[in-house]
């Protein structure tokens, strides 16, 4: 069924660990690491890279424009 | 996942699509974590990217608060006006150069309690703009008083008991006072937020979209309702469609059923149509209508 391969960038930095995009991954690609960057928050992360469709809706939840998801390749 | 610093070597995507049309060396901003306001913000960036404006035509206007500070961080021509007063700096700013596209965007205390007034005559007069409203139900920025907006029992700092003033429904404000678009969504539909936006800058006429955002600081904390998470989880869990709903059966309860949609699209003839048909009418040919 899946078609493409995506991935998501993060911004570490920008990260306020507010989890919207955790919570609202179509695939259930991402999670709330265990990291946490300078400010303290906890930081998401890709759980399976296989999952991610790059469907992009990680990057218009995110409220402090810190990931984003994008397509790299197809897979037949 | 990839790091930043290789991916902004490897993959040519590595920046995201909106920074843009954000000013990024103010970032990282100041809203809260779980706000949603920075949400709306993503969404009108990807609407303006989508609609194909040209961005040297498209002005923001924004007052004073928390949805205020969009002015701010937006790579736009843009202005920050005082309390209130962002739909009359808009007004004269679209009588003065009509090309522009004029987008308000404000908070729900600055647009319909400082500045009330303003909203419905600029409603009234369907002056052609977008008035976008991040209602986030409390006054943020100040501290948690009780807004115009504010369900009755929520508890604010002014109402430490729950409040009791009957609230505004804002999309029946907006219709009642003539605009021409009228659309209520939560920061969880984000795709029909942008849709919304998108609809509503092309729309002709005073059109109006109210967003409803969580608060967690103030508004969920004082009424003990999680944080942001957990509301945009309420929304999901509590919203429902009904576009081309009457606005008077959109009213919201504490913690009720928040009925979101579009539910209002009409053509009127807009200030400058008026003022130039009225005019041509009484002074014939020697009026030259007025196109900026």
């Amino acid at each position: 069924m899946k078609k493409v391969q995506g991935t998501v960038i993060i911004k570490a930095d920008s990260c306020k660990g507010c989890a919207f995009c955790v919570e609202f991954c179509p695939t259930d690609a991402l999670h709330l690491s265990d990291r946490y960057n300078a400010k303290g928050y906890r930081i998401p992360e890709l759980i399976d890279e296989a999952k991610c469709t790059g469907c992009g809706l990680c990057g218009l939840y995110c409220p402090d424009f810190a990931i984003h998801g994008f397509i790299i390749k197809k897979v037949a | 996942m990839l790091d930043q610093q290789t991916a902004e070597i490897e993959v040519p995507e590595a920046q995201n699509p909106v920074e843009s049309l954000l000013r990024m060396d103010r970032m990282p901003h100041i809203w809260c974590p779980g706000c949603g306001i920075g949400t709306t913000v993503n969404c009108f960036a990807r609407a303006l990217e989508q609609s194909k404006l040209d961005l040297d035509k498209v002005a923001i206007v924004s007052g004073i608060g928390c949805t205020g500070r969009v002015a701010g961080y937006l790579n736009l021509d843009s202005f920050h006006t005082t309390h209130g007063r962002a739909i009359p700096f808009a007004t004269g700013l679209k009588l003065a150069n009509p090309d522009l596209k004029i987008v308000v965007y404000s908070g729900d205390g600055d647009l319909f309690a400082i500045g009330g007034n303003h909203f419905i005559h600029a409603a009234r007069r369907n002056v052609d703009m977008t008035v976008i409203c991040v209602n986030n139900l409390i006054y943020g920025m100040t501290g948690g008083q009780v807004a115009p907006t504010t369900p009755v029992t929520a508890k604010g700092t002014t109402y430490p008991y729950g409040s009791y003033d009957p609230p505004f429904n804002l999309p029946y404000l907006a219709d009642s006072s003539g605009a021409g678009y009228v659309a209520r969504w939560t920061v969880y539909h984000v795709r029909h937020v942008t849709k919304a936006i998108k609809e509503a800058i092309a729309h002709r006429g005073f059109s109006f979209v109210e967003i409803i955002s969580p608060c967690p600081t103030l508004y969920s904390r004082r009424n003990r309702l999680g944080d942001g998470l957990d509301q945009m989880k309420f929304y999901k869990e509590n919203s429902e469609i009904k576009n081309g709903a009457d606005t008077k059966e959109v009213g919201m309860d504490f913690q009720g059923k928040i009925i979101v949609g579009k539910f209002v699209d009409r053509e009127r003839k807009t200030y400058r149509q008026l003022m130039n048909e009225h005019l041509s009418n009484v002074f014939g040919e020697q009026f030259t209508p007025y196109e900026g």
